[in-house]
């Protein structure tokens, strides 16, 4: 299939961006990844300037693939990272135009490539647990309701990719925090830094300069793991009471 | 007190004021509407304009009526703030906008605000200043009152005759609607109120109210011009 992709072409951080368009020659069964392999083997061996993505497992787990395809941070299809999405979503002669994730607090560092350490400084403020678990059968010998259990991993399976801020309109992080922080809240193990955790996550998110949560729902809609959007009334609900019935 | 200050200067404090003050318009509208309501008595007025008089000079509703203003200013200027702030968080925008992402009342929560603000200030402008602060009102007696009242009724009733204030009202109402489709909801969500349970219901009233309320405010204006219309 023959494609004509325009892609955002940035230098550095600070530097202007701009469009350039690219003529490929894809098959179907490459997923999105390797149709831009073979572009960029393409450029190099033309002597151009590759174009940077990142992309780490290529399965589905490591949440590094990032770029938003016609406007849709890991593109069309629910429930999958980029390197998830195959060309047999397009059809021959399309134009797909590829953009970096957009957020004031997710930098461009070049081209499709975003900083996303903001999420990082969020999870050292508080996404950690500070007790020791001990060995696997340790962890087997706490009992915990398997209802608790599957929410808490459904919170768990978050992957920290940040397409829930690329696809906000207000460039809110409140789907990933939210996930960090509900996933901790429901085990037991969690339950120690109940109050500065959610206060701690909440400040680094504003910190970093992310947006304010509207109830749009956007994140969930383009969220890979479909992380549920009930995470946030939970996280806004342990806030209050941290804020005010605790000391 | 510091906590207090942190905690409205946080994101999720800032939120919780423009839900609550949200949650509070939401329940003015009832009452403002219940006594609206009254203008579309057979009895030229007099039941409106009696309930207008007591509404002026009743100390607690005078009382109330303050805390009314501060919740719409602070309201609205808590949420333009957020609006703007959210516009610099979210930095450039995509080339290609897709439509699946949220529907357009989320998305426009500031501008639909920013219509019923300036409705608001023609509205207020319209009725309460004149009722106030200029003595444009004639007075009317009932054999009830040993006192004259203002007839408001009769301003109101003046004013809907023209088709292009009906307009606006109409407009005002549909910016309403549409604002509190999204709005309603989410206050509960803000406010932590959200379960599988009971969501459905908050969800399915807050469409009823939003429907509902504008359209039993927009038959004021429209009965008025109406029933102008046929006395030529
Ligand atoms: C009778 C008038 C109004 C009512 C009943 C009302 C009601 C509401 C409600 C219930 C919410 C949801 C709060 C939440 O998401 O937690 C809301 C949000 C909002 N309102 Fe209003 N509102 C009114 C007038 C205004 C005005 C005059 C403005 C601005 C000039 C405004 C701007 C906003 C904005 C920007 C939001 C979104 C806040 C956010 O998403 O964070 N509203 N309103
Ligand atoms: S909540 Fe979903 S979209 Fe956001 S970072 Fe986690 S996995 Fe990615
Ligand atoms: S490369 Fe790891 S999720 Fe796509």
């Amino acid at each position: 299939m023959r494609l004509t992709l325009k892609i955002w072409r940035q230098k550095s951080t600070h530097s202007e961006g701009y469009f350039e368009s690219y003529k490929v020659e894809a098959s179907e069964n490459m997923s999105f990844l390797e149709m831009l392999d073979v572009l960029n083997e393409r450029l190099i061996s033309e002597k151009k300037e590759p174009i940077a993505f990142e992309h780490d497992c290529r399965e589905g787990i490591c949440g590094t693939c990032s770029m938003a395809i016609n406007g849709r941070p890991h593109g069309p299809q629910t429930g999958t990272t980029v390197c998830q999405l195959h060309m047999r979503a397009y059809k021959d002669g399309e134009t797909i135009v590829i953009e970096p994730f957009r957020a004031k607090a997710f930098p461009v560092i070049k081209d499709l490539v975003v900083d996303r350490s903001s999420f990082d400084r969020i999870i050292q403020s508080g996404g950690y647990i500070s007790v020791n678990t001990g060995q696997a059968t340790d962890g087997n010998s706490t009992p915990i309701e398997k209802g608790q259990a599957s929410e808490a991993f459904d919170s768990a399976t978050c992957i920290g990719c940040g397409a829930c801020v690329a696809a906000c309109p207000n460039g809110s992080a409140m789907l990933f925090t939210s996930a960090k922080i509900n996933h901790l809240e429901k085990m037991p193990q969690g339950k120690v830094e109940h109050t500065r955790r959610v206060v701690n996550m909440i400040n680094q998110m504003d910190k970093e300069g992310f947006g304010k949560c509207s109830n749009v729902g956007a994140c969930h809609v383009e969220c890979p793991k479909e992380i549920p959007l009930s995470n946030i009334a939970a996280m806004n609900r342990y806030y209050f009471s941290a804020v005010f019935t605790k000391e | 007190m510091s906590w207090i200050i942190n905690f409205l200067k946080s994101s999720i404090g800032k939120k919780l004021v423009m839900s609550l003050t949200g949650l509070f318009l939401v329940t003015f509208l009832v009452v403002h509407l219940i006594g609206n309501l009254q203008l579309l008595m057979p009895d030229d007025g007099k039941a409106f304009n009696i309930y207008a008089d007591f509404m002026s000079n009743n100390p607690i509703i005078k009382i109330i009526s303050l805390g009314l203003y501060a919740g719409i200013l602070l309201h609205a200027i808590q949420g333009m703030l957020i609006a703007f702030e959210n516009r610099k968080a979210k930095g450039k925008k995509y080339a290609v906008t897709s439509f699946e992402n949220g529907n357009w009342m989320s998305k426009n929560m500031a501008l639909l605000g920013t219509l019923l603000f300036f409705f608001l200030a023609i509205h207020m402008g319209d009725f309460w200043v004149k009722m106030r602060f200029l003595d444009v009102l004639n007075m009317v007696s009932y054999p009830e009152l040993d006192y004259e009242v203002k007839n408001v009724y009769e301003r109101v009733n003046l004013a809907f005759e023209n088709v292009w204030i009906v307009i606006v009202y109409l407009i005002g109402l549909l910016s309403l609607a549409l604002h509190l489709i999204h709005g309603f909801k989410s206050a509960f969500v803000t406010l932590g109120l959200e379960h599988k349970k009971y969501s459905p219901l908050i969800n399915a009233i807050g469409i009823v109210y939003s429907i509902t309320i504008p359209l039993a405010y927009a038959a004021i204006p429209l009965y008025m011009f109406f029933s102008h219309q046929s006395h030529y």
